[in-house]
């Protein structure tokens, strides 16, 4: 099967993937009567235009890392965690409980907890459905999908009946602390000189997430539970002729994916400064995207994710300016989901024949 | 709770269980068959936009059925290719049409009627009215019977008791025509099939649409006569409830009435929070009700109440011998 070079895996497939989709979108974009190099150009110019831009563009980017490396690290134990969008969810209730349980007297203290907070939510909330799988044999899709449902239903459950401040209308937390305010990039590049837009709730998060791909990647390729968590994946049987238990690695690969997920809450829910209903808005599901599209390395997924940021934006600028709706990229992600993952062999197999015909030129 | 109140939960449960048992059977071919279908959401909300769409323009409901029952097919089609022909990733492919689903349909919404991704109200014969059985009115003065002949069994729209209908129709087709055994026997060994010289893909195929087609009535049901007109999102989760429904249901059509049933109770009671209270005399949340479903079934998927064994060559694709 190996007529494919790695190169040509790696970047060419998903390439080729990911310009089906797009060709695909402004079809349909002509299809509604609009037009999709103005729609392009629009997106561009909204986000690279200005840093405030580019600072939602990152700040969105910042979320789907997260929930890419979440639904990334499952991949590689051959498990598919739909489920990150609830443990999304219950991370950003960690993180609130946390940073409302004391007056933080500086976000260098907070975060640290927070961060714990958050992942302890997101991995119990995974927990469940990996112990379900491990020990009952529950197929984890049907499961964490239900779970999602189930903590939607908490979340409305808390916020309205328990957490909402007397008197508030609004169902949210109340604000956090100002010692649990992270610095926004405009704090961080104006302490160095550069000028950067205020506007755009992007944070020090960012950072955290960059150091997450990394530490990532060390975890799956130079870690010996890595190794278990890929041999798992690649061969259950083989894997357990190694003696690797699966149940191990069933429920550490979903703690760990998780915990991921729950960690975007430091993202969304300290720069929003309290913790609203649907503050997730949908990063759980992108990620599927995501870690579709980077083929399940950090590489690949922050590259992913830096696109996916870039659409949400983008699709907020059309949104404003045309009679296309924001729901053009929820179009533009099903059809990336579809392409890099369900059709990923309309490509491959096509592809395959071309290596094939240039290597037996050179034969 | 008195005999009225009770008569009206029992009305609205059977009008809420109607899209869940629609996409539930259509689950059941599909799954039955070896494909896995995380899709029904969105082939339910596709079919719910183009049914309402089309009723809304033509102003005729049976030109938005067959409209909604061709987008769902579209869909269909489109997941078949994805995991009987290229044989990828069925839970991948069903991910991607619930979101094609949700996108596309606000953005023609958009399109067409410029009113923030929903179609104009729909009255008259652009909908399903409501049937009156005959004789309802003769007997609705008799104790008992006569309030649940005229409100509970006479008084809803066609699509109603098709869904009834249904039931007995996928027994019989499943567990008494030849089609039906194959239609099993792909879904737990393929291999066999192919070895008896018939075709794999054909039969796939063919429970792929007809999942499609329910999927569509499904949909069409919830735009056209539950309600009337398409919102964004309309199906608010149904799809997975009906799934849910599948696996509660053991992927048998008798259980899956059943199923449906308890869960268009549980979606009527939510709507009733008044009249819950009044019969336990604590305060239920109603975002319990609204989770029981989705908590029932994970219950039962861990087996402790009974085992759910799905069909054997369920999510994998088939790859014939060279």
């Amino acid at each position: 099967m190996d007529v494919i070079p790695k190169w040509a895996d790696a970047i060419l497939i998903p390439l080729i993937s990911i310009i089906l989709a797009f060709i695909i979108s402004a079809l349909v974009i002509l299809a509604i009567g609009e037009d999709p190099i103005n729609a392009l150009q629009l997106m561009v110019q909204g986000t690279f235009g200005n840093s405030a831009g580019i600072g939602f563009m990152l700040f969105y980017a910042t979320n789907f890392i997260f929930t890419g490396l979440a639904v990334a690290i499952a991949f590689h134990a051959r498990l598919f965690n739909i489920g990150g969008e609830g443990q999304a969810m219950l991370g950003g209730l960690g993180v609130a409980f946390v940073c409302l349980a004391v007056p933080w007297p500086h976000w260098t203290i907070a975060l640290p907890f927070a961060l714990i907070g958050g992942a302890l939510f997101g991995a119990g909330w995974a927990l469940i459905p990996a112990w379900l799988q491990a020990k009952r044999g529950s197929h984890i899709v049907i499961t964490t999908i239900m779970f999602n449902f189930i903590a939607s239903a908490l979340l409305v459950y808390l916020l309205v009946e328990v957490l909402k401040p007397a008197g508030s209308m609004d169902p949210a937390t109340p604000r956090f602390p100002e010692g649990a305010h992270l610095p926004r990039m405009s704090d961080i590049l104006g302490a160095v000189g550069i000028p950067f837009s205020d506007a755009a709730p992007v944070n020090v998060s960012f950072f955290i997430a960059l150091l997450a791909c990394y530490l990532f990647w060390l975890l799956v390729w130079r870690t010996r539970l890595g190794y278990e968590i890929r041999a798992y994946g690649q061969s259950e049987s083989a894997a357990r002729y190694a003696g690797i238990s699966p149940t191990k690695i069933i429920l550490i690969a979903m703690v760990i994916s998780g915990a991921l997920a729950g960690c975007m809450a430091i993202n969304n829910v300290m720069a929003a400064e309290r913790l609203v209903l649907n503050s997730v808005e949908g990063a759980g599901f992108i990620g599927i995207a995501v870690a579709l599209m980077g083929r399940s390395h950090p590489v690949g997924v922050l590259l992913a994710s830096l696109l996916f940021g870039f659409l949400v934006q983008g699709g907020a600028e059309i949104d404003f300016w045309t009679n296309i709706p924001r729901e053009l990229i929820v179009v533009v992600q099903a059809l990336v989901i579809l392409f890099t993952g369900a059709l990923d062999n309309m490509v491959r197999v096509p592809l395959a024949k071309v290596f094939l015909m240039f290597r037996k030129r050179e034969a | 709770m008195d005999f009225l109140t009770l008569l009206q939960i029992f009305d609205s449960s059977v009008r809420l269980a109607t899209p869940l048992l629609f996409a539930c059977l259509a689950g059941l071919f599909s799954e039955r068959a070896g494909i896995f279908d995380i899709g029904l959401e969105g082939k339910m909300l596709a079919a719910a936009f183009f049914s309402a769409a089309f009723a809304a323009i033509s102003g005729s409901v049976w030109v938005g059925l067959l409209a909604g029952i061709g987008a769902s097919l579209a869909l269909s089609l489109v997941h078949g290719l994805a995991s009987i022909t290229f044989r990828g990733n069925q839970l991948i492919s069903g991910v991607a049409i619930n979101f094609l689903a949700a996108g596309l349909t606000v953005l023609i919404a958009q399109s067409w009627f410029q009113q923030g991704g929903r179609t104009p109200s729909l009255s008259g014969n652009a909908r399903f009215n409501e049937i009156t059985l005959p004789f309802a009115d003769a007997v609705r003065d008799i104790p008992y019977f006569g309030p649940i002949y005229a409100d509970l069994i006479s008084g809803h729209s066609i699509l109603v008791y098709v869904a009834f209908l249904t039931v007995p129709l996928t027994w019989y087709l499943l567990f008494r025509t030849r089609f039906g055994l194959r239609l099993r026997a792909v879904g737990e060994n393929p291999a066999a099939v192919d070895t008896a010289g018939i075709s794999v893909l054909r039969l796939r195929y063919s429970a792929v649409a007809i999942c499609g087609v329910l999927c569509g009535l499904s949909g069409a049901y919830l735009a056209t006569g539950l309600q009337a007109l398409f919102v964004k999102d309309m199906s608010s989760g149904r799809g997975f409830i009906a799934l849910a429904a599948l696996i509660f249901a053991k992927w048998r059509p008798w259980y899956a009435l059943w199923a449906c049933l308890l869960f268009g109770f549980l979606q009527a009671l939510s709507l009733r929070p008044d009249a819950v209270e009044a019969v336990t005399q604590v305060k239920v949340p109603g975002q319990l009700l609204d989770a029981l479903p989705y908590i029932l079934t994970v219950v039962i998927l861990a087996g402790f109440v009974g085992k759910a064994i799905p069909p054997r060559a369920g999510g994998e694709p088939y790859v014939k011998e060279r």
